[in-house]
């Protein structure tokens, strides 16, 4: 126990943040499934894209947070991954029976497909700076959105077939149409899990941790602090800059995935630009490089509409008013002074008991 | 004659997004804040102007002048409840409550006036009586044998944004209040210093932009009639483009971007496809943004070292 | 037996002991203009293997310009610039502090939310070969360099006795150690030339005569070369063994410091010219 005692005080502050988001992270995991014969049936549905939205604040606060550019397009990569998750896990339908195996499959095509994605938008994004570089990730949003939405690809035994604006399949006897332009993909097999979910939040929070607390994580940070300091020391900008979207892109492709095999049906136009706007507001909330922050932003602020279900037409009027009375609250100077001083109190209090 | 058509379309559309995008400039320029909810003030305008002819029948100049006013006093209360506290704030801060501000505007529409579309009245009419004494309502020109058809809409909206660009352009350039507001977007604490009121100067700027907003509601819901509480979203994320294409910050970038923009758009629309056109738009916008990473007429300003 | 010994340019500072090595840096005809505005021209100087120079003139002179030029952040227009008898033309800021030139700045640059140690480490990335995988699933690597980028953090930070402050966030340290924090960095990248922008600005007499002692220990310690623009002269006539004066761009003087002291063009462009009585 004292040995215990002694490493904890070793460790740095980030760390000891670190291992409490791990432990939360499990402890409401583990919460959730004891009680999971009490929730309601609408808090039940809700498990899963609660997960993939955390997962998507998660990977948009490296690129907000630690990146420090800002992001309008985030539910593009969302909708990448879902798109090449479903097709993927459809193809291995007959070859893999074992489900499981078939999600972590789909979404690591979503990663791989939304990673790829990442990299090309990467190249005009990262030349830009501040709100240019925030119009062409809207952009691409967008591009995404109209692509999927007139994307048609089918599955048969000669295998896959895609086109363009027209539904060309022209699938064999038993073939499969996996995406019908505008109808978005239907029939898809609901294979994702509450437990797959908790696993990729645990895969997210590693990946985005362990980079952050690393060589790699120090040059993005300091890129984002100061690029000309930064460029004076000899960190590559460019390459730091791509890996954290590229980053960013994969995790939010895998949360796609797992969204979307939730779902029987998923339409391009649910990963529009609200979507990525909802996930931007999580992660601001949440506080900018607090992934702790973006979880709980994500999960409450995906629960409250469900929770103002009571206030009935209401609830998304309370919602935007919720919305700007914190953000006027937690940037006002009084009450901002009030939160820090409420915080040094604690802080020192703990240091003199660390001390004692 | 279809390319002529469609140019006169484009433009026509354009023109609605250079008025729109306008309202994003100015706001930029000055409060340096993207104005997500500007979108939502078109929304507005539209359901005012709408309400005032179909509910309180006045005529189409007076709904218009009253969408005006609502929207120019909607947008200065805004600017005054939502964004002022918040200039000091990091400017994300400032986003998030903006799109805050844009939910709203949308929620409260549709708890005001509902999910079901209004079928916005035809202004832009010439009433006349055919030779039989029957009544004739005419929303057209034809010309050249019927070969190119202008509807009155299209020459009205095209010279309303020819009119707001030159009434813009001489008061940013010739009066006090525009010198103030050139001022302020270079620097607000100097501004401050020389004696302008940087606070009247941007809650100036919020209402002439409204006031823009308002004219482009009208016009748009006249070219495309259908108006739910919605109605605003696209327009303002297109129009937010086209500012950032022609420059964001720049007036007459905001005019040729919102110009190009429309062109572009029905070309897209008419000669590779209609449900691609979105698609083709916004990778024209990234092609010129990797060409010229600040829009078309934006200023390039290096950070001293 | 000296055919390896290298001319001296004339106008050299170099001092004795760098002499019969190769120079660190040699800008021959270096020149920039912006827009028609000639803001260095024809600049012309050689730095010995272990010397410390100064860069010195009015407000306005080019100094800062000069550096910019040698850590290409602008390019020159004109001339070249040779580190190491290595042409550095093509190359970015990037580049040219892997080829040995370490800078800090007039309006101080730190990575103002990572720590004081952070800040040092981020400068030992080119020394790091651990690839993002190796990071992330935390392979032995990842501690061996990470142990010691560690370790050599706090021991170029005990040059300036900033140890104890490694945890801290560099953006609230007290001016002065900002400026010193700005040095450690610049020395972490392992550099051959240190170019020091202003680094006594804003101390105080004490702070400044401790900062002259360090300057001389980093030079002893690395054995590099240092170029400093400063307008402390105490500073300047004390510690630096070569001077160059600028003026509206353009060289007006070069020597040791008491040279410098001695010139009627220096004091002319700093005090302006006198009256004939």
């Amino acid at each position: 126990m004292a040995s215990l005692n002694l490493s904890l005080k070793k460790m740095s502050r980030t760390s000891r943040r670190n291992y409490l988001t791990y432990g939360l992270v499990i402890l409401a995991y583990i919460i959730l499934q004891v009680m999971h014969g009490s929730l309601s049936s609408s808090l039940k549905g809700m498990l899963v894209p609660i997960c993939a939205y955390v997962v998507m604040a998660v990977s948009l606060n490296l690129t907000v947070g630690i990146l420090g550019e800002l992001s309008l397009g985030h539910a593009g990569f969302m909708s990448v991954g879902a798109f090449t998750g479903v097709i993927a896990s459809t193809c291995f339908q007959s070859l893999i029976p074992f489900a499981p195996l078939r999600l972590a499959l789909g979404m690591a095509a979503g990663a791989a497909c939304a990673a790829l994605a990442g990299f090309l938008i990467g190249i005009p994004v990262l030349r830009l700076k501040g709100d240019y570089l925030a119009i062409v990730t809207l952009a691409f949003g967008e591009i995404i959105k109209s692509i999927f939405t007139n994307l048609y690809v089918g599955l048969d035994s000669s295998g896959l077939h895609m086109s363009i604006l027209e539904d060309k399949t022209n699938l064999a006897e038993g073939g499969k149409l996996i995406i019908g332009g505008p109808m978005g993909m239907g029939g898809i097999e609901k294979i994702s899990t509450f437990t797959a979910g908790f696993l990729l939040i645990l895969v997210t929070l590693v990946v985005v941790f362990n980079l952050v607390n690393s060589r790699a994580g120090r040059a993005i940070m300091a890129v984002r602090d100061n690029r000309i300091a930064a460029e004076s020391i000899g960190v590559n900008v460019t390459k730091y800059k791509m890996l954290a979207f590229v980053t960013s892109a994969a995790l939010a492709g895998a949360a796609g995935a797992l969204f979307a095999m939730n779902y029987s049906t998923i339409v391009a136009a649910k990963f529009d630009f609200n979507t990525s706007i909802l996930v931007l507001v999580f992660v601001v909330l949440g506080g900018l490089g607090n992934m702790l922050g973006s979880i709980v932003a994500a999960a409450v602020l995906t629960i409250l509409p469900e929770a103002l279900r009571q206030f009935a037409d209401y609830r998304m009027l309370v919602y935007a008013i919720v919305l700007i009375l914190v953000m006027l609250a937690t940037n006002n100077p009084v009450l901002r002074g009030y939160l820090d001083r409420a915080k040094s109190v604690f802080t020192g209090k703990r240091g003199k008991k660390e001390a004692a | 004659m279809n390319f002529l058509n469609f140019l006169i379309s484009g433009i026509s559309l354009g023109s609605i997004y250079a008025i729109i995008a306008l309202g994003y400039t100015m706001v930029y320029g000055i409060a340096k804040m993207l104005n997500f909810a500007h979108g939502d003030v078109i929304m507005v305008g539209a359901y005012i102007c709408f309400f005032a002819s179909s509910s309180f029948h006045l005529p189409p100049a007076l709904g218009i002048l009253a969408a005006i006013a609502v929207c120019t006093v909607l947008g200065m209360t805004v600017e005054r409840l939502a964004y002022k506290p918040l200039r000091q704030a990091p400017s994300l801060a400032v986003l998030i409550t903006a799109i805050g501000v844009s939910y709203f505007l949308q929620n409260s529409a549709l708890l005001l006036w509902s999910s079901t579309p209004k079928m916005f009245p035809a202004f832009f009419v010439l009433k006349g009586t055919a030779a039989d004494g029957a009544e004739t309502v005419r929303n057209s020109l034809q010309l050249f044998d019927g070969q190119l058809t202008i509807s009155f809409v299209t020459i009205v909206t095209i010279l309303t944004c020819v009119v707001i660009m030159a009434g813009l352009t001489a008061f940013i350039n010739h009066t006090k209040m525009g010198k103030a507001m050139r001022a302020c977007s270079e620097d607000k604490g100097a501004a401050q210093l020389m004696g302008i009121n940087v606070d009247g100067t941007i809650s100036m700027t919020f209402a002439i932009g409204s006031g823009l907003a308002a004219v482009a509601g009208v016009l748009l819901c006249s070219a495309y009639p259908t108006l739910v509480p919605t109605t605003g979203s696209m327009p303002g994320i297109k129009a937010f483009t086209a500012a950032v294409f022609g420059g964001i910050g720049s007036i007459p970038g905001a005019f040729l971007g919102g110009l190009l923009l429309g062109v572009i758009e029905t070309f897209a629309k008419a000669y590779i496809s209609m449900q691609l056109s979105d698609a083709i738009v916004f990778a024209v916008l990234i092609i010129v943004l990797l060409v010229k990473p600040v829009g078309l007429l934006g200023r390039q300003i290096s950070e001293k070292v | 037996m000296f055919s390896k010994l290298v001319p001296v340019p004339s106008g050299s500072l170099i001092p004795d002991r760098d002499i019969g090595k190769s120079p660190i840096l040699e800008c021959i005809n270096l020149g920039i203009t912006f827009g028609g505005l000639k803001a260095v021209e024809d600049f012309n100087l050689t730095i010995g293997r272990t010397e410390i120079a100064g860069l010195i003139g009015p407000n306005g002179a080019g100094k800062t310009t000069v550096f910019n030029l040698l850590t290409k952040v602008y390019q020159p227009t004109k001339g070249t610039i040779l580190l190491d008898g290595h042409d550095t033309h093509g190359m970015d800021t990037i580049k040219v502090n892997r080829a040995g030139i370490a800078r800090t700045f007039q309006n101080i640059r730190l990575f103002q939310d990572l720590s004081v140690e952070d800040n040092v480490k981020t400068a030992m990335d080119n020394q790091m070969t651990y690839n993002m995988w190796t990071g992330i699933f935390r392979l032995p690597s990842f501690w061996k360099e990470e142990k010691t980028a560690h370790d050599r953090a706090l021991e170029l930070l005990s040059i300036f006795n900033m140890e104890d402050l490694a945890k801290v966030r560099s953006g609230s340290l007290p001016y002065g150690a900002q400026r010193r924090l700005e040095i450690v960095r610049a020395l972490a990248t392992n550099p051959s030339l240190l170019l020091l922008d202003e680094p006594a600005a804003g101390m105080n007499p004490s702070e400044t005569a401790e900062l002259m002692e360090n300057i001389r220990k980093i030079r002893d310690t690395f054995q590099i070369a240092v170029l400093l623009i400063e307008h402390d002269m105490n500073l300047v006539m004390n510690i630096c063994e070569g001077i160059c004066v600028l003026n509206f761009g353009r060289i007006i003087a070069k020597g040791s410091p008491a040279d410098i002291q001695a010139n009627p063009a220096v004091i002319e462009a700093y005090l302006g010219k006198q009256k004939e009585a």
